[in-house]
């Protein structure tokens, strides 16, 4: 039992990359990259909000909208995209409520972040991702908090090699948003050699 | 006359979506692997973007601005899902392949983006050439990718076989790094590298300079 939601993690996490190998919340990826300590308060909010959007919305799918879900007959799935993002929306408020009354030192921290990401597909995409795999609801937890991790793990890395790369003599044309793309195309290469990884 | 035709066309060379102002990179790279699939989004986005920014247009003296966000996001929901039932409708099996892409549109930067920045200041039709050309901005690079990818991965263009490949008895070894997701950070890096040495004065301004090494400055000076 263990195991399987340990697979699921570190699928999530290394081989199924979302931000590597699904190009999911590239936007803010590749703007915010250019410093590490943004970089981790911007991962963090992801983990958070995937860690609660997943889950929630898939209780969503499959008590209201699946098929025969709500009464028999019953198919709501095509209204499923304005939910999700509704949900997201509302979450992000609320979270944001929660940490400035709470935990305002996180609050802080993350700033101006909290209410970009209810416009970041990697949250939008790991909620989508998790219902077209028809994960549990436990499942989707781990699937949630891994997914986050994964795109963590690799804006901190990219916003590492951007800090080191200010020192390199870089060709004009292919200053900033060119190198970067580089860059994230050789570190895909890096998330590629875990593809090899069974589980 | 001129106006429309500027709005048209500016997006497309000298303000492009993906390559300068950095917007609908999430969802657009990884459809890029094969051009019948890359073309179907494309037409998808640019519907979108054209449609959202219309609507937008039309009542946008009617939103009240606290709420303007969310309004802008239930008129692109409504319009992809009506995209996506479409797609299902008429094509099931590249609706399958393009999984969750299709649905993605609704938090395509592009989209909201210019719902934002055009939409809500300009005309009805103003509003939908902008989408339209934004559309067709994004179109160009990801059309220019794929078909890259397809003929260096796979040998073909559009599905029609060019290099026979060496598993069908013909002479091409596909290089299968161009069908991974890596090849297309390169590609497009590449891409606006290129864009960039052509329209020169989208050149970022680096952060710092390596000043030169002093012994050469000497060197000059003596």
């Amino acid at each position: 039992m263990l195991e399987a939601y340990l697979s699921i993690f570190i699928k999530a996490v290394f081989i199924e990359n979302i931000a590597i190998n699904f190009f999911l919340g590239m936007c803010t990826f590749l703007a915010i990259s250019k410093r590490i300590q943004p970089a981790i308060g911007l991962g963090i909010a992801v983990i958070v909000v995937l860690g609660l959007a997943v889950p929630i919305n898939n209780l969503i799918f499959n008590y209201f909208l699946k098929a025969d879900a709500l009464f028999p007959g019953s198919d709501l799935h095509f209204v499923g995209l304005i939910c999700y993002i509704g949900i997201i929306a509302a979450l992000v408020q609320i979270l944001e409520m929660f940490l400035d009354r709470y935990i305002p030192a996180l609050y802080n921290a993350l700033g101006v972040f909290l209410p970009l990401i209810t416009v970041n597909c990697a949250i939008l995409g790991g909620v989508l991702f998790s219902i077209e795999r028809n994960l549990e609801f436990t499942e989707s937890i781990v699937y949630g908090l891994g997914a986050g991790t994964g795109w963590a793990l690799a804006i901190v890395a990219l916003a590492g090699i951007t800090e080191r790369l200010k020192y390199a003599d870089i060709p004009e044309g292919l200053q900033g948003l060119g190198i970067t793309f580089i860059t994230v195309g050789l570190m895909c290469f890096g998330f590629l050699s875990f593809g090899g990884i069974s589980l | 006359m001129s106006k429309a035709k500027e709005v048209l066309l500016n997006p497309i060379f000298n303000d492009n979506p993906i390559a300068l102002q950095i917007l609908g990179i999430c969802s657009a790279l990884a459809v890029t692997g094969n051009l019948y699939i890359t073309l179907i989004m494309c037409v998808a986005l640019t519907t979108v973007v054209t449609l959202s920014n219309l609507f937008v247009s039309l009542i946008r003296n009617h939103i009240p601005t606290n709420i303007r966000i969310i309004v802008q996001i239930s008129i692109i929901a409504t319009l992809v899902m009506l995209v996506d039932e479409v797609l299902q409708a008429f094509d099931y099996e590249s609706s399958k392949t393009l999984s969750v892409f299709v649905g993605l549109i609704v938090t395509n930067c592009i989209v909201m983006g210019r719902a934002e920045a055009f939409a809500m200041k300009n005309g009805p039709l103003m509003s939908a050439i902008d989408g339209f050309g934004n559309g067709l901005g994004y179109s160009v690079i990801l059309i220019v990718i794929a078909i890259i990818r397809e003929f260096v991965g796979a040998g073909t263009f559009y599905g029609i076989e060019i290099m026979p490949l060496t598993t069908n008895g013909g002479w091409y070894l596909a290089n299968n790094f161009f069908l991974t997701p890596a090849s297309s950070f390169f590609i497009i890096g590449f891409t606006i590298w290129a864009l960039r040495q052509w329209k020169t004065e989208q050149i970022e301004e680096p952060e710092f300079k390596i000043s030169k090494n002093s012994l050469e400055g000497e060197k000059g000076a003596a």
